[in-house]
């Protein structure tokens, strides 16, 4: 792991610039703060430091004193300190700022040693390059062309080793692009807390394996693929799909649970190939979990609705539908919904004077990026109003009402009923109007059916356990008859007779910061892609289900606070 | 693991001398190969338990070193010098007359299970070219007249411990 950041900051000198960083920053990140690029394979700012690679090789040099009186010798020529430079380079992942420090990066020595590692480095790599996956995001490839010598020197004949050994069911290694970093063995080690990983035989016979009998399996195996400086991991999902070169990146949220990790969905002409993770110190550092990555599979599932009728013909026939129900009308929200979406379940709940009910999912939090709390967005629903204390698993109160004959219709907003614990008999003395993504029980079961878009094709923001705003993007458009959640809910209030509101995203933000005092602050445009902390005091009296994760620690009372 | 009670004594007596568990896999390995002559994948298990490690971490050092064996050997370990002085004064010669008097190949347990004869580089008794160690004794000037008296005495010793 990183140095914690102490509050004693001390001033470092790279290349002639000065900078004060804490102390204890060690010299890559501190030159990353004055724009130095150090090369570097097997640091990594999540990891511990092993110092293998000897990439990042810098000058070091402290200011000069006098050995006896301990008074600065000054250079007569500049008027300054004398520095006294070490003759030998430094790794800079392991040396740390003191004061004084001084460092250069870009001397005729500094250039060698990095042309005589980038040698070494390529000389048992294989120049598969064309047909390598990490092509384009490499950081061999990157470094070797711009710290590289540019032609090879090597005659003799490169190790052959196994180029697709299975590691575990997600990932491959190709031994031959493997440069020893080490980062998998320690993200392994300190992150997933799963030690499977190790080098075996030394020299150039080092090659990287799983104990026998055992395999790369767990949970956060793919972030390994993602921290591999070199094409040696790859996903068995994204292996020979698509180059990243062609492939737009957007910004999204990881809705497997509530602790939303931050992510990015790399999609082109319209169809998801992989999501991978992005760094939000606050929230999952660089990681997530395997799990979440495959959830853009949902996009193109067989089971999505999707509409012949238009927008306008399903909220009228909705309307038609409900109309009839007057006085009787229930809301299912969800907590899988965005923080405005549930916004408008609440003002089309008001507007239809129903009773709201939310669904809990909950299941196994692993300590790390995935809390027991499965939906992404429970304190959305309770900064937006739409509930006020928290959600149970089974809907057994809407059960009753819809026994009891007191509810005749249901508006779920993307949850299914039949998964929640209302029976297919109960399903039958109600008439449904069903807004979801994907066919289920209730979707079968309802008289009118919004198909509506999954989190990969519409922008929103989601609120995680921390109480942080998120925002996530729209990756990829959704297909011809399905439509925008927002649009549809807006439409529906509309013709229920319930206020105008717009659909628009950012139209919609507004109306937000004015109803509600808790995003005052804050739009969607103006929200950070880091997220931003909302009070969560008015919620510290409720028992949420989360358990210690990540960046996350639940207090005694049951609330969350920052860890 | 079937390990001596006197080796599971040293066992115990030499991790304290370390200042963490982790330390002590070396000697441990090496405990355990002199009891029972090679390194199982039982015993990695049972050294990473012991040492409160991952399996891996043993196994990687195990394949780092190659004295540490992945196969069982015999009962008696010949190792017979192939580096140059040796080989000038007939060291080829010892090997193979040690592997033909108990039909085994270089590297390999014999039939019997009674010996590994194995080619080593230098043991570093070249004055007394060619050299041989059985076990940890060194024999020097081992011709092929010799390699075959020390093989008889090695027969000997067996056909003895059998009765």
């Amino acid at each position: 792991m990183i140095q914690p950041a102490k509050p004693d900051l001390v001033t470092v000198n790279i290349d002639g610039k000065e900078i004060a960083v804490p102390k204890g920053t060690n010299v890559i990140e501190a030159a990353r703060q004055v724009g130095v690029d150090v090369p570097h394979y097997c640091y990594h700012p999540k990891l511990s430091v092993v110092g293998n690679c000897r990439m990042c090789l810098v000058e070091m040099g402290m200011p000069a004193v006098d050995p006896v009186s301990k008074a600065p010798i000054m250079d007569p020529v500049t008027g300054k300190q004398k520095i006294n430079w070490i003759p030998r380079p430094q790794i800079g992942c392991a040396t740390y700022a003191s004061q004084g420090l001084h460092i250069r990066t870009q001397t005729p020595q500094i250039k060698d040693c990095r042309e005589g590692v980038t040698e070494f480095l390529l000389i048992n790599h294989p120049l598969d390059c064309p047909i390598c996956d990490k092509a384009g995001e490499c950081m061999l490839q990157e470094q070797s062309t711009g710290y590289g010598r540019g032609y090879s020197r090597f005659i003799e004949n490169k190790n052959v080793k196994p180029k697709r050994t299975l590691l575990g069911p997600r990932v491959v290694l190709d031994d031959e692009r493997c440069i020893l970093c080490s980062r998998c063995i320690r993200f392994c080690k300190e992150v997933a807390k799963d030690d499977v990983l190790g080098f075996i035989d030394r020299g150039s016979y080092s090659t990287l394996t799983c104990y026998p009998g055992k395999a790369l399996e767990n949970n956060y195996s793919l972030n390994t693929v993602d921290i591999c400086p070199v094409g040696a991991l790859t996903s068995t999902d994204f292996r020979f799909k698509m180059r990243v070169w062609f492939l737009k990146q957007t910004n999204s949220i990881d809705t497997e649970s509530s602790v939303g990790a931050n992510t990015v969905v790399w999609s082109r002409e319209g169809v998801i190939h992989r999501i991978t993770p992005r760094r939000n110190d606050e929230v999952n550092d660089t990681w997530m979990a395997d799990s979440g990555r495959l959830l853009y599979k949902a996009v193109a599932a067989e089971n999505r609705l999707a509409s012949k009728e238009t927008l306008d013909a399903l909220i009228a026939s909705a309307a038609d539908l409900l109309s009839d129900a007057e006085g009787a009308i229930a809301v299912v929200g969800s907590g899988r919904s965005s923080v405005e979406e549930q916004f408008l379940t609440r003002k089309l709940a008001d507007a239809v004077k129903a009773r709201v009910f939310l669904v809990a999912r909950s299941g196994a939090g692993d300590g790390i990026l995935i809390s027991s709390d499965r939906n992404p967005n429970v304190r959305g629903a309770l900064i937006t109003g739409l509930i006020d204390k928290l959600p149970s698993e089974r809907l057994d109160t809407l059960a009753g009402g819809i026994d009891s004959g007191e509810i005749k219709a249901v508006i779920s907003v993307g949850e299914d009923l039949v998964a929640a614990g209302i029976t297919p008999e109960q399903l039958g003395k109600i008439s449904i109007v069903h807004l979801g993504t994907h066919a289920s029980s209730t979707s079968d079961a309802a008289k009118v059916v919004v198909p509506t878009l999954t989190v990969f094709e519409k922008s929103g923001t989601f609120i995680n356990q921390q109480f942080r705003l998120q925002k996530f993007a729209k990756a990829v458009p959704g297909k011809p008859g399905m439509h925008d959640d927002l649009d549809a809910l807006s439409r529906l209030i509309a013709a229920l007779g319930g206020a105008s509101l717009p659909s628009d995203l950012h139209e919609l933000w507004d109306v937000l910061t004015k109803e509600l005092p808790a995003l005052a602050t804050t739009t969607y445009r103006t929200l950070p892609e880091t997220g931003l902390l909302l009070d969560a005091t008015p919620w510290s009296g409720l028992r949420f289900p989360e358990g210690e994760t990540l960046h996350f620690k639940p207090t005694a009372s049951g609330e969350g606070v920052k860890a | 693991m079937n390990l001596k009670p006197e080796t599971l004594a040293r066992i115990d007596e030499v991790i304290p001398h370390y200042a963490t568990k982790r330390s002590a896999t070396l000697p441990l390995l090496h405990l355990i190969q002199e009891d029972v002559g090679w390194i199982s994948k039982e015993a990695i298990e049972w050294v990473a338990a012991k040492l409160e490690l991952q399996p891996i971490n043993v196994y990687e050092v195990v394949t780092f070193y190659p004295m540490f064996r992945q196969k069982p050997i015999g009962r008696r370990h010949i190792k017979v010098c192939r580096t140059l002085s040796c080989a000038l004064m007939g060291g080829y010669k010892t090997c193979e007359t040690f592997e033909k008097e108990f039909d085994t190949k270089r590297g390999e347990v014999s039939a019997d299970g009674e010996v590994t004869v194995e080619f080593v580089e230098c043991l570093a008794s070249c004055g007394t070219a060619p050299v041989v160690m059985i076990d940890d004794e060194l024999h020097e000037n081992v011709d092929s007249a010799k390699a075959k008296h020390l093989c008889g005495q090695i027969k000997a010793e067996a056909a003895q411990r059998k009765t």
